[in-house]
């Protein structure tokens, strides 16, 4: 056991909270006076806002109404653009979109209401497939339906093709994926004419939510206060879309002069709210006889919604990731975003990471096939050393060693004995039963892409407390990933304090520092390093006061901290960000060191299926990893094996069924997500670091980006079919089958 | 929440006569609610039209489990979770077991009960194919009397059933010994997930060979006709016959022909045709194989 606390697998701070119900989420709030809001959307993927009627027997005058007039400053939510409005004003882009806000005292009368405000539509005409989007025979943004164009790589692979031994090109797609947090989205808004506004909620990026609000109501910064509640779960899907109901909320107040409380049923969070880009990969490759890469070339779509809100980012860390952990001299990755008619997808752990990687994992299990090689033995021969070059010109420093990190996957595994074992059941039986084993090797980088955390300047604040307590100020928030835990452990490891001894400050826009938003597994990596920082400042004022000696323990810093106070009045620790030494990218050329650092993985898994149903079940998987260090055991196994059964649930069973641009399973009974019992028993190890001096990599998402081809792979062992997208539902897996036995 | 509660009324009687003579002075006005798992969704989907429920939930002639030396009786108010844990079920009716077993979680078995299940009427519940297949009957009771009617035929078209407006499901019975000793009892569900899950298909099939013919079969199937569907013309060219592969073959067909299933959110019509067919042929299979009792699908 290590001696201090990163290390070791101390329980989660709100955890008993949380398990009690004592942890108050904000539909548990009720404010005196307060109003329920209800939002009315449109019906339809994209027409001209003709009229409005407020019908039905219901009491009018008493309901407040919201609509894009009301806004008194400008309509627009503010991200990467502003493309998008609060309130649709004239036009709507896609299904679902805001147009009216209601709120009522009585939740009931407010959603009755909500039905009986008719909108009149002149239709246009809409988008609903990514190749709609690019043939352009209708735009719905810009001059051409692309958000965003992006060309990176190196080398030339237009020289390779012609003397290249061997070519093969295959297109790949990845579906939308819904974030399904337990807690549906929500929010509290108040409005005073001296405060201004706060808004306490379900969020993931509090300063998000601030810059939003800020243009919303013509206010500066210090009036528009952001409180976060607790929080059941994100998956990034918490970290834009809470600007919208947040505004909303606020409007409301605004108009009403009363607290306003909005709180989503699981139907309108699912239709209304976003998901991940589905994508579009073309890749044409070139090797050896041997499998080695020779040329990589990649054709990346995601597709948007109708408004851009955070695609060109998505598209960026897609972009990066797509050519894998592999050397290989000549890449190009086209890649671009594209408006649809559907509502904007967004954030969702991975951040489009999972679709190139996808595309690219199962391209690789394909040229072994057509090589007729070991899927192994062709991910070994192009393998990214230390000293070696990524796709975008980063050169690798840490001493990587994917090889080790594969061995004990296919250890873990049993790889090489199943993969006979399977080889000859499949051979052999005339019965229903097919097994397969399949593989991926990815690497997913941490943080920020490029000078993102750069411009992001993330602050953090440690306060000591005359009692010696210290006091963690940060806008990264708790939803459920254990950052309070692990902030806890990184800043009592700084101060040689026990954890009981810390408090982590519920993130609130009129305390903390923006320490960034809790999003690219940055918070324990980026913010825990800043906490890190800012602790030894705490520790360095007290040293330089003569309160604390070189080496100390828990007492000597509580007596200090009492000495300190005797003639101060605070003692504050700050830290900036500071980018690391000899970090450089270029973001025209796309061409650099796109993240300081990236967690390596390689997974299994092992899938049986039913001919009978082309049902598969994953009955083992493998996750190996490499982070560097390992603050929590517990909570990062924890990530790796609920990131591992949510990209299961991506692979095989979470099938976003769009009907005109509106999600047609919006509950937990059609929209299926695996249960414990689809879920394998998931078998999660940790490398030991590569570097002598490791830092925290992050986590959160890396378990996202492989399994979804590990068992895509695993099928195509088990049954020889080529499958091609996700989710590989037993339907498309059927005509595959069927087209198969009649091939036969 | 989108159901409107004001638009509602509720009563709950103290017996089942009242509750009949509350049904008879406005035929079809009062829609009964048992354990409300179907009720509730609609109503928190905001789709539960308004009107007039009758809670029947605590009405205790309702409830219980008996076997006499004819049938096993069930009350209308039978939970998923009184099924299982009912031995005697278990040892003659492994097929409704199976189906309850498989029905929602635990919670949505402790208040799901048979009666809502056959009066909703979906065509993807999943205790209808075993019933059905148990050649069970249903008793329906107004202030005008009780009558016993076979389930099979009960449902006519999609939501449309042979039952009064003014008219309670009170029991349910299936024969002892359904199919004979040494039947094979086969239920399979292929829902979207293996728990928590809405059928795509489900098959419950019924069926005993004497002298290597079929002396005895009985099939229902879910999701794939407006109706839990009875394989009558697949059982009527199979009985009598050797099970050799061109009958398994012919009944197959016969099978594939009876269903007519529909493409929704759920699954494809190509899909459940392609499935049904499957396990209608590895059903036979196993029973012309020799095998008896309750199959075992994990
Ligand atoms: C999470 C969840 C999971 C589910 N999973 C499954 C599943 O796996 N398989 C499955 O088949 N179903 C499933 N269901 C549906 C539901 O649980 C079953 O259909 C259940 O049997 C309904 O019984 P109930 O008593 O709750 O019906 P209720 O909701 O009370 O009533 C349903 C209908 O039947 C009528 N009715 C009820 N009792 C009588 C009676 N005695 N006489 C006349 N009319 C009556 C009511 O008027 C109503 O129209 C699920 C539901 C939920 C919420």
């Amino acid at each position: 056991m290590p001696d201090g606390w990163v290390g070791r697998s101390v329980p989660r701070r709100e955890g008993r909270d949380k398990v009690t119900g004592a942890a108050k989420y904000v539909d548990d709030l009720h404010v005196e006076g307060m109003l329920h809001g209800a939002t009315v959307r449109s019906t339809i993927p994209r027409g001209k806002i003709v009229a409005i009627h407020y019908e039905g027997d219901l009491p009018w005058d008493e309901i407040v109404v919201a609509t894009a007039a009301d806004v008194p400053g400008a309509n627009e939510v503010k991200l990467i653009q502003t493309d998008q409005p609060l309130l649709a004003d004239g036009v709507v882009n896609h299904v679902e979109e805001p147009i009216v806000l209601l709120a009522h005292a009585d939740r009931e009368v407010v959603e009755k209401a909500r039905r009986h405000v008719r909108i009149e539509y002149a239709p246009l005409p809409s988008v609903h497939s990514i190749d709609d989007a690019l043939a352009a025979d209708t735009v719905v943004w810009g001059t051409d339906n692309v958000f965003t164009h992006y060309t990176a790589g190196q080398g030339n692979v237009d020289a390779v093709w012609a003397d290249a031994p061997h070519e093969l090109s295959g297109e790949y797609t990845t579906g939308a994926q819904e974030q399904m947090y337990i807690e549906a989205q929500g929010m509290i808004a108040e409005y005073d004419p001296d405060a201004g506004v706060t808004v306490r909620g379900s969020l993931q990026c509090p300063y998000y939510i601030q810059t939003a609000l800020c243009p919303l109501f013509g206010l500066p910064p210090d009036k528009v206060r952001i409180v976060q509640m607790a929080t059941g779960g994100g998956f990034g899907g918490k970290e834009e879309y809470p600007s919208i109901i947040a505004g909303h909320a606020a409007l409301l107040a605004y108009k009403s002069g009363k607290p306003v409380k909005i709180v989503y049923d699981r139907i309108e969070d699912v239709t209304a709210t976003t998901k991940r880009h589905p994508s579009r990969t073309k890749i044409r490759s070139a090797f050896d006889d041997t499998g080695k890469l020779l040329a990589l070339d990649i054709d990346f779509v995601i597709d948007g919604g109708a408004y851009i809100t955070l695609s060109p980012v998505v598209l960026s860390r897609g972009t990066i990731h797509a050519a894998g952990p592999y050397r290989c001299d000549n890449v190009r990755v086209d890649s671009r975003a594209v408006a649809t008619s559907s509502p904007p997808h967004g954030a969702f752990r991975g951040f489009g990471a999972p679709q190139s990687i996808f595309a690219l994992e199962r391209h690789m299990d394909r040229i072994a096939d057509y090589l007729g090689l070991d899927p192994v033995q062709v991910r070994r021969r192009n393998l990214l050393q230390q000293g070696q070059t990524s796709s975008v010109g980063q050169t690798i420093d840490e001493p990587v060693d994917l090889d080790k990190l594969v061995d004990r996957a296919l250890a873990d595994a049993d790889w090489v004995a199943k993969r006979k074992a399977f080889d000859e059941h499949n051979a052999s039986t005339t019965g229903p039963i097919r097994k397969g084993i399949g593989l991926s090797v990815f690497y997913h980088g941490s943080g920020f892409t490029g000078a993102g955390e750069v411009h992001l300047a993330s602050k953090a604040v440690v306060e000591a407390t005359a009692e010696g307590r210290l006091r963690v100020l940060a806008a990264s928030t708790e939803i459920g990933q254990g950052t309070n835990t692990i902030f806890s452990q990184i800043v009592g490891d700084a101060a040689h304090v026990p954890i009981d001894r810390i408090d982590v400050v519920q993130p609130d826009t009129a305390h903390v520092p923006n320490s960034g938003p809790t999003v690219a597994s940055r918070t324990c990596m980026v913010v825990g390093n800043l906490l890190a920082q800012a602790t030894a400042d705490v520790v360095g004022q007290l040293q330089g006061a003569g309160h604390l000696p070189a080496t100390w323990d828990a007492e000597q810093f509580t007596a200090a901290c009492r000495a300190w106070y005797a003639d101060h009045d605070a003692l504050v620790g700050r830290a900036n960000y500071q980018p690391p030494a000899g970090v450089h990218w270029d973001e025209k050329n796309f061409r650099g060191d796109a993240y300081s650092a990236y967690a390596w993985a390689c997974y299994v898994a092992a899938v049986t299926v039913d001919t009978r149903t082309a049902e598969i079940r994953v009955d083992d998987f493998v996750a190996i990893q490499e982070i560097g260090k390992t603050v929590n055991p517990i909570l990062a196994g924890g990530q790796i094996e609920g990131g591992v059964a949510q990209a299961i649930g991506w692979a095989v069973y979470e099938d976003v069924v769009w009907k005109d641009g509106r999600v047609a399973n919006p509950q937990m009974t059609n929209y299926i997500i695996p249960t414990a019992v689809d879920t394998p028993p998931i078998r999660v190890a940790f490398l030991e670091p590569f570097a002598p001096q490791p830092v925290a990599k992050g986590i959160g998402e890396l378990p996202m980006d492989g399994p979804a081809p590990a068992v895509l792979n695993a099928v195509a062992h088990a049954t020889g079919v080529d499958p091609r997208g996700v989710p590989l539902m037993p339907e498309t897996l059927m005509d595959l089958l069927t087209t198969q036995e009649t091939a036969q | 929440m989108r159901g409107y509660l004001p638009d509602y009324e509720l009563r709950a009687p103290a017996s089942v006569d009242e509750a009949l003579e509350t049904m008879a002075q406005a035929p079809g006005q009062w829609r009964p609610l048992a354990g409300g798992t179907d009720v509730m969704v609609e109503l928190a989907a905001g789709k539960l039209p308004p009107g007039k429920f009758l809670s029947i939930w605590q009405l205790p002639e309702l409830r219980g489990i008996t076997l006499d030396d004819d049938h096993a009786i069930l009350g209308a108010l039978t939970t998923y979770s009184d099924v299982r844990d009912h031995a005697g079920m278990a040892a003659e009716y492994p097929m409704l077991v199976q189906a309850a077993r498989e029905s929602g979680a635990i919670a949505i078995q402790n208040r799901g009960t048979l009666g809502g299940n056959i009066v909703n009427a979906s065509p993807a519940a999943d205790s209808p194919p075993a019933l059905l297949a148990y050649g069970a009957q249903i008793e329906l009771a107004s202030v005008r009397g009780r009558r016993w009617v076979d389930y099979r035929g009960f449902h006519t078209g999609y939501k449309q059933m042979g039952r009064q407006p003014d008219e309670l499901l009170t029991r349910i019975r299936m024969p002892r010994t359904p199919g004979g000793a040494g039947a094979l009892h086969d239920y399979r569900k292929v829902g979207t997930r293996k728990a928590q899950a809405i059928s795509k298909v489900c098959l419950a099939a019924l069926g005993r060979l004497d002298d290597g013919k079929v002396a005895y079969l009985r099939a229902g199937v879910g999701s794939v006709a407006p109706v839990p569907l009875d394989l009558v013309k697949t059982e009527a060219a199979l009985l009598g016959k050797t099970l050799d592969a061109a009958t398994i073959d012919a009944a197959v067909a016969v099978a594939e022909a009876e269903v007519t299933p529909i493409d929704d959110i759920r699954s494809t019509a190509r899909y459940r045709a392609v499935v049904s067919r499957n396990l209608v042929r590895d059903f036979l299979t196993a029973l012309a194989a020799g095998e008896t009792g309750a199959r075992v699908h994990d």
